[in-house]
């Protein structure tokens, strides 16, 4: 074991411990509950980032499987009781989770045939048909009346969800740093640097791509169905919705896309923020400005993200080097025809 | 067979005016590579212009194009100059999306705001007359609408085929470097490409208010049309784009009258999936410039 990764251990043991005690520490329900979309996010974002922020191919779609998920515990859990007290639908996540990523292979095999901005506009796309299924499927999912999950009697009634979101947030960190560390997160940056050349080098670029799609969104899929649970109430419009995706991106962005901390680094400070603005100005579109006004500065002052604009600043303060090499500008790369 | 042969009409008159947007999107696709996510978000910020010169000045909302084309190509200009322009060569592709979509939130909390969320409609004295071909109903509005769309499509080929302007952006269509080193302003072409690009936007968001009601979310409805619209046709390709919109427009019409109106909007995806398959380029998509 390195010193690194001893020194990267310990980091995530207080991070996550903090984590783990917060809700004890800090019992006050708002404050749970704030945190349960904090970390919602987090994970979300960790999620988002084994495949946009590796490999470069930015879904902006993610929110169809944040839904899937959502009415998959639903729909479940209108059919059989949750127990008492109620941990069931908790224990079925996994199952939600993988049967979501499986199901994501002949899709991902699909709308991974195209280049990174076709694929973004595919999974658009596949955003509203999902939302359409759920608004014209209504045997299954009851339209646009909604459906509901039956409520537990937790007590106090934040801390089981929170726990839970934590846990698949420190899942989704884990699968995130093992991704990168592994062979398939090599291959990944392989793709977001140069596609053609990674693939004439022998990488196989089309099972990493599905298969970072599929673990980034069995784990999406994963959360939706604890908030679903938590809200008790969903409806297609906000199950599936691209501001979660919007949400996401920008948290990704905001922290350093690519990193292994940095999107949940994002979601620490965005979603507190985005709350604040929803208190001090209501129900009103103002927060949707302000996430406009976030991208931009983001993409204007900030094009990394935090996270690697300060260890560039720090490795620069070190002396020596010019920092972590530039990406190959795309109009530099030799153009190939396309596979 | 009746109401098929209405469904066709119907959808030949929408499919001009998806024409219309989607030939914004294409065309500032060819010139820098990016996609527009807010193409929507600005045909909905036209309808809205539009409405509001009709209620407020009872301009005519067809009348009203000459005054917000010419705004909403400005808002297009400086969008590019302060934005666009601003993206780092290295990412700029993914990026120039976000931005864009940045611009699509900003541009849809803007509206909530000013105008709330209730669906708005702008109503002309003409808005529920309606002529009877050979027994088929033509409602009046959708045709202007089309010709409308087809006079400012045709405009915008002669622009690209017999001017100065048009010439430069072709060149940089085909070849970037090439065009500069020529001596083709790429950053003006750029510039002014996407400012037509958008007006292309406000013209048919004015006619768009007439036809259907709209509120600020609206332009979710639009953008996943226009995307499919531009990939069936070929990223970058004008002619594709009025090809697709045609074919998506009609298709979507059929199935509206045939199965059910609620899954009409499947039929983008459908498509767009069908091509992916067998035609990833789209139909009048060119291979060889790759990376897509």
């Amino acid at each position: 074991v390195s010193r690194t990764s001893t020194l990267g251990l310990a980091r995530a043991a207080v991070i996550f411990g903090g984590l783990l005690a917060f809700p004890f520490l800090f019992p006050q329900p708002w404050l749970v509950n704030m945190a349960f979309f904090v970390l919602m996010y987090a994970a979300l974002a960790q999620a988002w980032n084994v495949l946009g922020g590796y490999s470069g191919y930015v879904s902006l779609g993610h929110a169809a499987f944040f839904g899937l998920g959502a009415y998959a515990e639903a729909i479940l859990f209108s059919h059989i009781d949750i127990g008492s007290p109620g941990y069931l639908p908790f224990l079925v996540l996994p199952a939600i989770g993988v049967g979501v990523a499986l199901m994501s292979v002949p899709i991902a095999w699909v709308a991974l045939r195209t280049r990174a901005l076709t694929f973004a506009i595919v999974t658009l796309t596949l955003l509203f048909v999902v939302q359409t299924l759920a608004f014209n499927l209504r045997w299954l999912t009851n339209g646009s009346q909604g459906l509901s999950v039956p409520s537990p009697s937790f007590f106090p009634y934040e801390r089981p969800y929170y726990l839970c979101v934590l846990g698949i947030f420190a899942l989704a960190t884990l699968v995130s740093w093992q991704v990168r560390r592994d062979k398939l997160g090599l291959v990944l940056l392989a793709i977001r640097d140069d596609e053609d050349k990674a693939l004439g080098l022998g990488a196989h670029v089309s099972v990493a791509k599905v298969t970072a799609f599929g673990i980034s969104v069995g784990l999406t899929a994963m959360v939706g169905g604890v908030w679903a649970y938590y809200l008790g109430f969903i409806y297609p419009q906000f199950a599936i919705d691209p501001l979660v995706t919007i949400g996401t991106v920008l948290a990704v962005f905001l922290g350093g896309s690519g990193t292994v901390w940095g999107p949940a680094l994002g979601a620490f400070i965005l979603v507190p923020t985005q709350q604040w603005l929803a208190y001090e100005y209501g129900t009103s579109q103002v927060y949707l400005i302000a996430y406009a006004a976030v991208f931009l500065i983001i993409i204007i002052l900030l094009p990394q993200g935090i996270l690697p604009s300060i260890q560039e600043a720090r490795r620069r303060r070190r002396g020596g080097g010019t920092g972590r090499a530039e990406r190959v500008p795309a109009a530099a790369a030799v153009r190939t025809p396309s596979t | 067979m009746h109401l098929v042969v209405q469904a066709v009409i119907f959808g030949i008159l929408v499919g001009g005016v998806y024409a219309l947007m989607a030939s914004g999107v294409t065309l500032v696709f060819g010139i820098m590579r990016v996609i527009n996510v807010a193409q929507g978000a600005m045909v909905i910020l036209g309808a809205y212009l539009s409405y509001s010169l009709f209620t407020r000045l009872g301009i005519d909302p067809f009348v009203s194009i000459l005054l917000i084309g010419p705004v909403m190509f400005a808002l297009g200009v400086g969008i590019h100059r302060v934005f666009i322009r601003s993206l780092r060569p290295g990412s700029a592709e993914e990026m120039s999306l976000l931005v864009t979509w940045a611009t699509a939130l900003a541009i849809e909390g803007v509206l909530s705001m000013v105008y709330t969320t209730n669906y708005r409609s702008t109503i002309p004295s003409y808005a529920q007359k309606s002529w009877t071909l050979a027994g088929y109903h033509v409602p009046v509005v959708r045709v202007l609408a089309f010709v409308l769309s087809v006079v400012i499509l045709a405009g915008m080929y002669v622009l690209l085929q017999r001017t100065r302007f048009g010439r430069s952006v072709r060149a940089i269509v085909q070849n970037p470097t090439s065009a500069k080193l020529l001596g083709v302003n790429a950053d003006t072409v750029a510039g002014l490409g996407f400012g037509l690009g958008i007006s292309t936007a406000a013209a048919a968001g004015a006619v768009y208010g007439v036809v259907y009601p709209f509120n600020p979310g609206s332009h979710y409805d639009l953008i996943s049309r226009l995307l499919s619209i531009v990939v069936l046709g070929g990223l970058g390709s004008l002619t594709g784009a009025v090809v697709a919109a045609m074919l998506l427009g009609v298709t979507e019409s059929i199935v509206a009258v045939t199965i059910a109106p609620i899954w009409a909007p499947f039929v983008f995806f459908i498509v767009l999936i069908a091509i992916l398959l067998f035609r990833p380029q789209g139909l009048f998509g060119v291979r060889e410039r790759g990376a897509l």
